[in-house]
């Protein structure tokens, strides 16, 4: 200590304190900020192994550095990736989504052309671009942490408008769609909120919370535990699809009964 | 009127002569001398009722009214119509710690605590959208037969006021949840509310007892639902029982059918037992549709809340066709003086009320037009009134459209297509449909006539083939006996009038719209001469084939 | 054969019905009985009555498993297929229930119609229509009554007394109004102003959690769906406070804006709009982030933000209201006052000031 105390004048003390105060804000900082759903870093040869990829699959439509394509009519052939981050890479290329089939109004959830791997790689290229949402942490997907209530009450008044109450998938303009959520993973779910894929607007961390996406996903696996207790579900798509099994089916056995009765006996 | 056969007179004797049967007779005797019992037993026991499949949608309708009334009375056991807020704290998992209401939460318990409660549940609702489409049918049917024109005009608008009843039943109810989907359909209803000219808001505050949406409209739905319409359901049902008794049941043309008689089989026992047991079928496939078929599950929409909305928002399937017209009509509003008109709200209820209208008036129309007032017992094959049958395909048309463009949302997804481009496609079809519809129900329907025309003329064609010395083709025909060729004769034949002498110029262009084309019914000259004729290539057939009808293979064979 | 049953002519006399030619066909009456195989034949018959006995025998069973499904496969205690509790056990007891009243239910039918087609007599019979018209001799003794009620109720000789119960009668439902005025309050301005504008310079919260809203949050491209903060579980009449206030705040590009005087009200981009549809009133919810269109899920009116919430394609006329919107010291979105129309469905005086 009173070596310590006697070197309180030298000329590196005030830089010494300096360094210590930064340490100590950066480090309180750290500690005691709100948690972001950081999942992993990645390494540089994933970002060259998805550069590759990314020129072979991707850059024709996004163009070589991923800072998008637009045709000459002024309409986007594929956006800018720069920022996306690797949320939105994984979602979109571990759902099938892209490299998409052909250009139409919606990219359509179908078999994935990307390993896992591959995806892995991909989205590191694309976090390497620019800073991002990530992927997000196992943390975040455990439905036992989550609410299934709090869920219910953000994914009512958020998601249900253009998912369904029941997520059975919904229309929006001109041949889009909010599509169905039946099977699709706790990371994608959190993902597509994040980045807001297509259409779909952006519920990012400042909107929705990690904890609030949880209890999203945590209400949505809810829903598929408890099923259609009253029987067939007919698709949850509610009164309509009700009225033409009524004006289908039932009529039919009704009709039946009713030529059955009215026959002659033989 | 009656008939005892000699075959059951010796069986009667016998179980004359049992316990039961004496029991029975004092118990009759008692009754008689307090209710008169025996002039009843006598009036209705032995009436004829005729006996047709088609006829028996009424009757759909009517049970699946008394299994409403059956399940609704178990459901007002459980069920508090209050929009008192509770936290839920049932079995469901997703909901637990929610704030609801009593209504809401009671139908939870309904649905997830009360041993056979979703089965009731289910039950009901299943049984109000049969109640609707055996309504639909069952009209369809006594409209396209013709059974509404006199005497029953009367009973055609106590079922027209069923119809309408039936619908504001189903609304009511299931707006009594209190989930975000029918919420949001109570918030539609104080929307078009709140259009009406200098009245709307007042109807809106009036209704809900204050601001949408208050702490009145459940319990007042709950009222309106449970007591007072089926109370007026009950008693138009009541007449139109009473004016089918008193007018007797119509029945299809055939042979001994006449407009002065009933033919088929007595209420009892016969139709006690086939009608009677007609109502435990109707219940049975009901309930086995319950058990096994889920219909709304409110807890996934969630309690009513101003906020959140599903896609695919849609009324039960009988209201559809208000919510289509609300989709169609572009956004046409103005103001007049800083008075707002809601011509997007008032047109289609004037389309409504068009095509209400049209229906609960036709059979005066259509008196109107033919100037017939006799009274009609025998039914009318559709085919055989082409225009009447083409207005009502038209008017069928229209209203799916309109129930249609209610689902485009859930037909875009379904089909990949843009809901714009759908609704632009209804808006158009609307017009065009019904008068394609019209035209080429008319057509087909002229057409069936004249293959009926050739039947009844020349027999039925068996595909066998003659052929002459000289090369003609001559086909053999069937006889039909005169039991058969019948139904194809026995039609009316309708003749357009010339304006003038008490017709005026508008009912003229009226008569000619309707039978300006026809096909005249077959007459008894005209089958004199196809007899003759098929006579005489009887004898050429007979000539040749040697009264062997039969094919070569056929010969070689047998 | 424009003749009546009873020998009087169509009433109006010109009809289109035309008479048939040598009176039309004669009717040939019933056709002649096909008798049916229990009718024949004794084994037969045993056989459909063995059936009809079956089929109620089978109803029985439905019963019992009816009951014991009351017992045995119950939602929330006791079931003898799945975990008690679970929807699982729900499944299982709206099943076993069902069928079982569905098979107690059908059988009766099933036996009692089969009973009916196959052993109860099936020949024809004939019942005579009569005529639905009272003969002459009831209508002339009904018309007497009604001239002698008439003429004794004195009712066509004192046209005071008709004049005053006319009067009475008439006046009489209009007295139902004044029940019926009781059922609500009247509208006075209620519908012309929101929780925002009663109580001014409000934070913007998140509606599913209350929480304040700053500027920094609002991240390009996202919709967040927003209640006045100080609209709590605690306020009176909560829900139509809600039913009302109901906003929605998304952040655009500036560059994009069409309309000046919209922009003006935002903050950066920021633009806050009533989610009450002025059609007839669902949540206008639908956000698409590329096109920038708000759509309602209930008849598809759309809404472009970029022009001021305008209606640009449905049933709608209105555009959107906005709600005016700034930034407190702390960074926090704040609405000075309401929007700048009333929000909601059109009604008659919308636009007269209130």
């Amino acid at each position: 200590m009173k070596a310590l105390a006697a070197r309180r004048h030298h000329p590196m003390a005030l830089l010494v304190i300096l360094l210590l105060a930064l340490v100590a804000t950066g480090g309180l900082y750290a500690a005691l900020s709100p948690q972001t759903a950081q999942a992993e870093a990645y390494s540089e040869d994933d970002v060259e192994a998805g550069e590759a990829l990314f020129l072979a699959n991707c850059a024709t439509c996004h163009g070589r550095d991923a800072e998008g394509l637009v045709d000459s009519g002024g309409t986007t052939i594929g956006p800018s990736l720069i920022g996306v981050g690797a949320a939105a890479v994984d979602f979109q290329v571990g759902s099938g989504r892209m490299p998409m089939q052909s250009s139409g109004p919606q990219a359509a959830r179908k078999e994935p052309q990307m390993t896992e791997e591959q995806t892995r790689q991909l989205a590191a290229y694309v976090a390497s671009l620019g800073p991002g949402p990530a992927v997000p942490d196992e943390e975040w997907l455990d439905t036992s942490k989550g609410n299934a209530t709090k869920g219910g009450e953000i994914f009512r008044v958020n998601c249900a408008m253009c998912h369904n109450a029941a997520g059975a998938g919904g229309a929006l303009t001109r041949g889009k769609y909010a599509p169905a959520l039946d099977g699709v993973s706790a990371k994608h779910v959190y993902e597509a909120m994040d980045t807001g894929p297509q259409n779909m607007p952006v519920f990012n961390e400042t909107n929705l919370s990690p904890e609030d996406k949880r209890d999203v996903i945590t209400y949505l696996e809810e829903l598929e535990k408890t099923g259609s207790p009253g029987g067939i579900s007919l698709g949850s798509l509610g009164p309509v699809t009700e009225g033409l099994y009524a004006w289908t089916i039932i009529l039919s056995l009704l009709l039946g009964t009713a030529v059955w009765l009215g026959a002659k006996a033989k | 009127m009656t008939t005892t056969t000699p075959s059951t007179r010796k069986q009667t004797s016998d179980l004359q002569d049992t316990r039961t049967y004496k029991l029975g007779a004092v118990g009759a005797d008692w009754l008689d001398q307090r209710v008169a019992g025996g002039g009843f037993v006598k009036f209705i026991a032995r009436k004829i009722f005729p006996d047709h499949w088609s006829f028996m949608f009424g009757e759909v309708a009517l049970y699946s009214f008394v299994i409403l009334l059956i399940s609704g009375t178990f459901l007002t056991m459980f069920f508090d119509p209050s929009m008192e807020e509770v936290i839920y704290d049932g079995p469901y998992t997703a909901l637990q710690g929610e704030t609801v209401s009593r209504a809401f939460a009671s139908t939870m318990e309904i649905s997830f605590e009360v041993k056979g409660g979703l089965l009731f549940r289910q039950m009901h609702h299943w049984s109000a959208l049969v109640f609707m489409v055996a309504i639909f049918v069952h009209m369809f049917r006594v409209f396209f037969t013709g059974a509404f024109r006199k005497p029953r005009e009367l009973n055609w608008l106590v079922g027209f006021a069923l119809m309408v009843l039936g619908m504001a039943a189903g609304f009511t109810g299931y707006s009594l949840p209190d989930d975000v989907l029918s919420g949001n359909g109570l918030r539609v209803i104080d929307g078009l509310m709140k259009a009406f000219p200098i009245v709307g808001s007042y109807m809106s505050l009036l209704f809900f007892g204050g601001e949408f949406p208050g702490t009145q409209i459940i319990p007042r739905l709950f009222t309106i639902h449970i007591l007072l319409v089926p109370a007026m359901i009950l008693a138009l049902i009541g007449i139109h029982m009473v004016l089918l008794v008193l007018h007797k049941h119509t029945q299809y043309p055939g042979p001994g059918r006449t407009e002065r008689n009933v033919v088929g089989f007595p209420v009892f026992p016969v139709y006690a037992a086939k009608a009677g047991g007609f109502f435990f079928l109707v219940f049975g496939i009901i309930t086995l549709i319950s058990a096994t078929t889920s219909i709304n599950a409110m807890w996934v929409y969630g309690p009513y809340d101003p906020s959140p909305v599903s896609a695919g928002s849609q009324p039960d399937w009988y209201m559809l066709w208000t919510d289509g017209g609300l989709r169609l009509i572009p956004g046409w509003e103005f103001t007049i003086f800083g008075y707002v008109i809601s011509l997007n709200m008032l047109i289609p209820f004037a389309v409504y009320g068009g095509l209400l209208g049209f229906l609960a008036l036709y059979p005066f129309i259509e008196a109107w037009v033919t100037g017939d007032d006799r009274e009609h017992h025998l039914n009318d094959l559709p085919y055989n009134t082409p225009v009447r049958t083409g207005l009502g395909v038209a008017w069928i048309v229209v209203y799916l459209i309109l129930a249609l463009a209610a689902t485009n949302d859930l037909i875009a997804i379904a089909l990949h297509m843009s809901i714009n481009d759908l609704t632009w496609a209804f808006r158009i079809g609307i017009f065009v449909a019904p008068v394609l519809a019209f035209y080429i129900t008319k057509r087909l329907c002229l057409s069936i006539q004249r293959q009926k025309r050739n039947l009844a003329l020349h027999g039925e064609e068996t595909s066998r083939i003659v052929r002459t010395e000289a090369g003609e083709m001559i086909e053999i025909h069937r006889p039909l006996t005169d039991y058969d060729r019948w139904v194809l004769v026995q039609h009316e034949d309708h003749r357009p009038l010339k304006a003038g002498k008490g017709v005026s110029a508008l009912r003229a262009k009226a008569t000619s719209f309707f039978f300006q084309d026809r096909i005249e019914p077959v007459t008894p000259a005209e089958l004199r001469e196809a007899l003759e004729h098929a006579g005489h290539e009887k004898h050429i057939i007979d000539g040749l084939t040697g009264g062997d009808y039969r094919t070569p293979y056929e010969k070689v064979v047998h | 054969m424009s003749n009546n049953h009873d020998g009087s002519t169509a009433a109006r006399g010109v009809t289109t019905v035309a008479p048939k030619e040598g009176g039309g066909f004669p009717n040939p009456g019933l056709p002649p009985h096909v008798h049916r195989q229990a009718d024949l034949h004794k084994s037969a018959e045993k056989r459909a009555e063995r059936v009809v006995a079956g089929m109620f025998l089978l109803s029985v069973i439905g019963t019992i498993v009816f009951i014991a499904a009351y017992f045995l496969v119950t939602p929330t205690g006791r079931n003898i297929f799945a975990e008690e509790g679970t929807p699982s056990a729900l499944w299982w007891s709206n099943l076993i229930t069902g069928l079982g009243l569905a098979v107690a239910v059908f059988f009766i039918g099933a036996a009692a119609v089969h009973w009916a087609k196959t052993l109860m007599p099936d020949e024809e019979m004939v019942e005579e229509r009569h005529d639905i018209r009272s003969s002459e001799e009831t209508r002339e003794v009904a018309v007497g009554i009604i001239n002698d009620g008439l003429e004794e109720s004195g009712i066509t000789r004192r046209p005071v007394i008709v004049t005053a119960m006319v009067a009475a009668l008439a006046a009489l439902p209009i007295a139902v109004l004044a029940p019926l005025s009781t059922l609500g309050p009247l509208p006075g301005n209620k519908l012309h102003h929101t929780f925002w504008g009663h109580n001014p310079g409000q934070r913007l919260a998140r509606d599913h959690d209350g929480t304040p809203i700053k500027l920094s949050d609002v991240a390009m491209n996202s919709i967040f769906h927003v209640m006045p903060e100080g609209l709590t579980h605690d306020t009176p009449h909560r829900m139509e406070e809600r039913a009302k206030a109901a906003a929605v705040i998304v952040r655009i590009d500036p560059k994009l804006a069409k309309n000046e005087e919209s922009m003006a009200m935002g903050v950066e981009g920021v633009l806050a709009f009533s989610k009450i549809c002025t059609h007839v009133g669902c949540p206008v919810a639908l956000y698409e982030q590329q096109t920038h269109h708000m759509l309602c899920p209930c008849h598809q009116s759309t809404f472009d933000v970029t022009d001021g919430a305008k209606v640009i394609f449905g049933p709608a006329h209105r555009p959107l209201p906005q709600l005016p919107i700034e930034v407190d010291d702390e960074g926090y979105l704040v609405a000075p006052g309401d929007f700048t129309e009333p929000i909601g469905p059109s009604f008659w005086n919308i636009h007269k000031d209130k």
